[in-house]
Parts: structure tokens; sequence; C-alpha cells
């Protein structure tokens, strides 16, 4: 028998009550034909859920990625059918790309019009079946609330990923009774085998140049300060991928930064001389390892992940150990002897100091000029630890991952690896949604072209969000390569363009100036970040800068380029 | 190189083939057969693929099926189990061939299915080397059409794939 909790709601109802009994505070979308009773359920829910309008919703998908960066909770996007749903599907690959936990709700045609090609029909299903972790097409209303959390479910547990939910429009509208439940728990991951904890402690009690490696899913798994007692406990220094950023150790003192092929100096040369490397929630992709046979070609690696396919499928280990993250480190704790490695933190050290004469080097040189190294001086001192940085994609991205601080985790929201340009603007609405917290979006007058249409959001909703375009007339990553590998034939890469951006920002309404120096910019910063609503600076820098360090794809550590005389 | 027969149970629901094939596109994985049919449950049915390829190969296609949220088990068949495919063959049926097709039949247990004037088609069951053979006593005879359904396995003994 039915309890009296029970009661008899409409499809659209469901969704929304179901997405509320998860949990969920708040929504990013766009309406359209067929998600017309969703949004009129959500009429009455405006209470309990808030929903964020998006220009487009490319920026809502982004959005909704963002906020589960920042917060660690699921982002929620909705969306219409047909090309509603298809302008999601970069926001849904982003997602794929950095495990970040998202569901995806669209509308469809009625199912007796499903397989007509009927309006704004499309099998989103199928397309979005390589681009996320699972997705449905609900057929039934009766499955509906359990359909949405088990999504919620598979989004959340384990590695995380985007799942897609695609409801028909009569089983919106059709009626069930519906009973609320809790929050669904995660799928509890297994622990590891003794014997792989072993092994893993006897690796490290016999290295004696450990670096521990963390990514994504080791700044979702772990807090800094696990990553840091490890640390301590083993005498290692610590280096990141790209999305390993987010973990938020930028104040720790065995923090070396990212490596890879833009990674750090001392990052990327500590990884190449360490005798063991500890990649927890990493997965050694193509952008971090360079060449994957000449890898660490000194060390005995650990691979510590929640996804067991990742062992052993971009690189050799010697030590898989898939399942619980968490659990998995602090097993690894107890067991492991204390150490110390004194000619290895010595060797690291000078590493760094290097790594810091390369930079000065390269400042020295600039003299007066505007680099991308000053402008994040400036940045580093106008943001306080809780502010989000969100990037696009491109030169500026890797600047971002070179110079800003993050001494909090999830304070940083960028597309790792899919790589998409005109992620920011939404990620940074996002982000500030789900944490409260100001963003920054640092971004590039390429990126900022492809989706600067959330602007009119950033100041419906009155985001206090400082936009610094770093302007430099170039697609300048792309243009880096054609310097570097493609023999200065600047193909397509000029843009020569005439936006102008204050302008163009003070028409969505939004606040704007220009900053052509680190004083200017500094003026600027302290203005964006005590204004109340949306903000750009637009910076301009030479259209010549480079990225560097940059190990050239492919190639390994020993090829590392650091100035930009050996790269022409 | 080695071959190998692995086994997936998965859910019987709409779509989870295109997902299980989806996968292998993606992936970029070359498989050599796909069988796909119901089992002792309804609920579930059973896909054989076979494939040619190195430790990491096999290893990959196992991790990437595990995966998949339909699939509930993935077994890989040790080389011992029990492997069945099935084959038509359609030859020409001329005085100068007849008796050698009909002796090779029998000789590999096949049945006539067909006989005509011009054709005759043959079904010919067993383990895919035995089908080999079977196809290159046919290609000097001249083949008209063949298919093959792919492998279909089961271990040997009281091991139950299911249930691992």
């Amino acid at each position: 028998m039915k309890t009296t909790n029970c009661k008899s709601l409409t499809g659209a109802e469901i969704v929304i009550e179901t997405l509320i009994e998860q949990g969920v505070t708040d929504v990013f979308g766009y309406p359209g034909g067929q998600v017309l009773t969703i949004y009129d359920a959500l009429y009455n829910a405006g209470d309990r859920i808030r929903h964020v309008l998006t220009a487009h919703e490319q920026g809502a998908s982004h959005a909704a990625d963002g906020y589960a960066r920042a917060t660690g909770k699921v982002g929620v996007v909705i969306a219409t059918s047909g090309p509603g749903a298809t302008n999601l599907v970069t926001g849904i690959a982003t997602a794929m790309l950095d495990s970040i936990p998202l569901i995806a709700v669209t509308g469809n045609v009625a199912s007796s019009q499903i397989g007509k090609d009927s309006f704004q029909e499309i099998n989103i299903t199928g397309v979005t079946m390589p681009i996320t972790k699972h997705n449905y097409f609900v057929s039934d209303v009766a499955d509906l609330a359990d359909t949405i959390r088990e999504a919620f479910q598979i989004a959340k547990s384990g590695r995380p990923g985007p799942v897609l939910i695609d409801i028909p429009k009569d089983v919106q509208t059709a009626e069930c009774l519906f009973e609320s439940t809790g929050i669904i728990e995660e799928i509890p991951q297994k622990d590891a085998d003794d014997a792989l904890i072993e092994k893993a402690v006897s690796l490290i009690n016999a290295a004696e140049r450990p670096y521990i490696y963390i990514g994504g899913g080791a700044a979702s798994a772990l807090s800094a300060e696990d990553v840091k007692a490890l640390a301590d406990k083993i005498d290692a220094c610590i280096g990141c991928t790209f999305m390993g950023l987010t973990a938020g150790l930028g104040g720790c003192s065995r923090f070396l930064g990212m490596q890879g092929m833009h990674g750090t100096y001392a990052s990327s040369m500590a990884n190449k001389e360490a005798d063991l490397v500890i990649g927890i929630g990493v997965r050694f992709s193509d952008r971090a390892t360079g060449n994957a046979e000449k890898y660490a070609s000194r060390a005995k690696v650990i691979h510590i992940d929640a996804d067991f396919a990742e062992i052993g499928k971009n690189i050799r280990v010697d030590c898989g150990i898939s399942g619980n993250i968490k659990t998995t480190v602090s097993r690894i704790l107890s067991r492991c002897a204390d150490a110390k490695h004194p000619k290895w933190t010595a060797k690291v050290a000078a590493l760094k100091e290097e790594g810091r004469r390369i930079q000065a080097a390269a400042e020295d040189a600039a003299g007066d000029a505007l680099t991308p190294k000053k402008i994040f001086d400036c940045i580093n001192a106008a943001k306080t630890p809780d502010t989000v940085i969100a990037t696009d994609v491109g030169q500026h991205q890797m600047w971002t991952a070179q110079y800003a601080s993050f001494e909090a985790p999830r304070k940083f929201a960028s597309s790792g690896g899919l790589g998409t340009m005109g992620f920011g603007m939404g990620a940074a609405i996002g982000a500030h949604v789900g944490s409260n917290c100001r963003s920054i979006l640092v971004t590039g007058d390429g990126s900022f072209g492809m989706n600067l249409n959330e602007l009119a959001t950033a100041v419906s909703y009155n985001i206090p969000l400082t936009i610094v375009l770093i302007n430099n007339g170039v697609l300048g990553m792309v243009r880096q390569w054609q310097t570097l590998f493609y023999g200065k034939r600047y193909s397509h890469t000029l843009l020569n363009r005439k936006t102008d951006f204050v302008r163009l920002a003070e028409a969505f309404g939004a606040k704007a100036c220009r900053a052509e120096t680190a004083e200017e910019l500094s003026a600027a910063l302290s203005a964006a970040l005590s204004a109340d609503g949306p903000f750009l600076i637009d910076t301009v820098i030479d259209k010549d800068e480079f990225v560097l360090p940059m190990l050239p794809p492919g190639g390994s550590i020993d090829d590392i380029i650091t100035a930009k005389e050996e790269a022409a | 190189m080695t071959r190998y027969v692995i086994a997936a149970y998965v859910e019987n629901k709409y779509g989870v083939l295109a997902r299980v094939t989806g996968m292998f596109m993606r992936k970029g994985f070359n498989i050599d057969s796909l069988t796909v049919g119901e089992t002792e449950n309804p609920a579930y049915s059973r896909i054989t693929i076979t494939l040619e390829g190195d430790d990491y190969a096999r290893e990959q296609l196992i991790y990437q099926l595990q995966k998949l949220h339909n699939v509930k088990n993935v077994v890989l068949m040790e080389s011992e189990g029990v492997e069945r495919e099935l084959m038509l063959i359609k030859v020409r049926n001329t005085p100068e061939i007849r008796s050698e097709v009909l002796s090779a039949a029998e000789i590999y247990r096949g049945k006539i299915l067909d006989y005509t004037t011009d054709n005759l088609c043959v079904e010919v069951t067993g383990a895919p080397a035995k089908i080999n053979a079977f196809v290159e006593v046919m290609k000097p005879l001249g083949i008209l059409e063949m298919c093959r359904t792919g492998v279909v396995a089961l271990e040997r003994g009281r091991t139950l794939t299911q249930n691992e």
C-alpha cells in the first residue's frame, strides 16, 4: 500500500521534485518547445530551486560544469530537444573528459513522434553515447524518478562524469505516483587488495627520489592535507597535472606545480629525475607524458586511480591500484616508513632555483612591457584565496596554470581534457552561482569571441565576475605552434578584428576598462574586484609572447624549450 | 598476437548493443566477430566477442566493457572452452563438382539445406578452425555466397560465466 507521502504528479513535476530530493538547489538551462512542461513545473518551484537562464545552451552546460567544479556537487542543465540538446554536446564532452559530475535533462518530442524526423527531433542519446558516462531515454513515467536517482548515482560515483536523461514530452505530461526518497548514496568503491598496498609501500620505502603526482581524481578525493601528510612522511616533492591544480596546493613548500607540455621547469625536471612517481588520480595523458615510451624512464611508477581501466592504459606501471583513492592513500600512509631524502630535497631546491632563474631572465628581457607573468602578479595580488579563476583555452590558460596561485581547493575551473575554447564564461558564472565566491575569467580574444554572449547572463544575474581579457589580436597558441613547427606560416591566426571589447562589454551593460601597463591593471583589478557586477578589463600583450617552457608534442623532457631563442 | 574469446553478460535492453559496439569504435578496437543472443535469463543477453590482439588490447577491451553501465559481467574464455560457429555456404550444383561438394559436406558433418538444379547450400557447424578448413575446400570449387554467425562459447564443466 502507498503511504500518505505518495502523491500523483506529472512527469515534469517528478523531474523537479526528484532534482530537489537529490539536493539540487540550482539548475542552468534554456526553455523550449519540448521542455515547456518542465519549465511550467519549475514555475511553481521557484522558491525551492533556482534556475539560471543563459544566453545559449552551451553556456548553460559549461555553467553547470563550472558549478560542479567549484562545489563538488552534481551540476544540472536543462535544454529542449533538437538544437537545444545538440548545443549541450560540447559541454557534456568537456565534463566527460575532465570527469565532472553533471546531469543533462533534455526534452524530446512525444513518443508517437519519435523516429519520424519530427520538428526539433534528434536522437540525443545516440549523439551523446560516446561522451556520457551513461545516458537514458525514459519511455515510461513510472521509471522516471528512479532513472533520475540512478543518474545522480552514476554521475557522482567512482570516477564522476556526465549523465544525460532524455524525456519525451508525453512522459513529462503523464501522471504517476511519486514518493520522495533521500539523496542516493554513491556506489561504494572496492578497497584494494592488501598485497597491492604492500607492494606500493615497499616501492615507496625503497625510493630515494619520490615524486607525488596528483591529478583531478586526487583533487576531488583527497584534501590538500592528505597529500601533504603523505609527502611529509616520505619526504617527496609534489607535482600535478593540469587538473591537479584544483587541489589547491599552491601554498605548500613541497609543491612544484604542473608538469608536462607547459609544466613548470622544476616540476617537469623533478618528474624526470625521480626514481619513484606516485600518480594519484591521474591518467598519464599525452600532454602530461609527452612520448609515453620515454616518460619517467628512470622511475618506478605507482598508479592509484578510481577507474580500473586507467591502470596501464597510457603507460606501463609497476604497481597499479584501482578503487577508493582516499582509503588507498591512507592505508599506504599508515604503513610506509618515515623517510628523509636530503640529497633529493637539495636537488629539487636547485631545480626550483633554476626555474626561477629562467623565468627572471625572460622577464628582464621583456623590460617594462606588460607580460603574462606581470598580469598574473597583479591578479595574484588582487585576488583572495577563495576567488575562483575560470579560463578559456589557449596561451592564457597555460599562463594561468603556470602563474596563478591556488591555495584552496576547487578554485580553478578550466577545460583540461577536451580543451574547449568558450568554456570560461559559462564556467565562471556557474562557479559563482555554486560557491558564492567572486570569480575571475582569464580569457583571450579568440576564446572570448566564442561565448561572449554570456556577458548578458552575467549582467542579468549581477554576477561579480571580473574578466581579464588578454588581448593579443591573434590565436596565440596556434600561432606559437605555427612559429615553432610550421615555419612561421601564420595561416588564419591573425584575427584582424576591430572589436572594441570595452564598448562591447558596456553595450551588454557591464563595466569595462582598458589596462596597458601593470599599474593600470592593478588599479582596474581593484575596481573590478569590488564591483557588484561583471567588469571586463582589456589588457594588451605582444602577439609573439610564448608559453614556456614547452615540451614539443611527442617529445620528451630532454627536448624541453625554456627560452624563445632556443625555439626560433 | 593471440586470439581471444570474451563473453559479456549484458542487460537485455534497448540500445545496449549500440553502446557496446560504439565503445569498440570509440576505443579503436578491431574485433573479428560478435554474436549476441538471449540467455537462460531473459533479462540478460550474452555477447560473445572474438579478437586477435596482444595482452594490452585484451585487457583494455575487458576493462572498457566492464565500465559500461549495462554490462553485468565480462569473462575471458579459457582456450579449452566449448566454441561453436555456424556457416551457410552456397556453391554451384554442376556435375563436375557435385560429388566433391557432397563428400566434403559428409566428411565435415555438414547438412545439405537446399538442393536445386543450379545450386547447393550446405550448413556446417563447428569450431572456427573447422569452418575455415571447409571454406578452403570449397574455394577452388567456386563459392557463390557464404555467411558465418560468429563464435558462441561456454566454459566447460561447472563454471558459470554469469556468476563469476
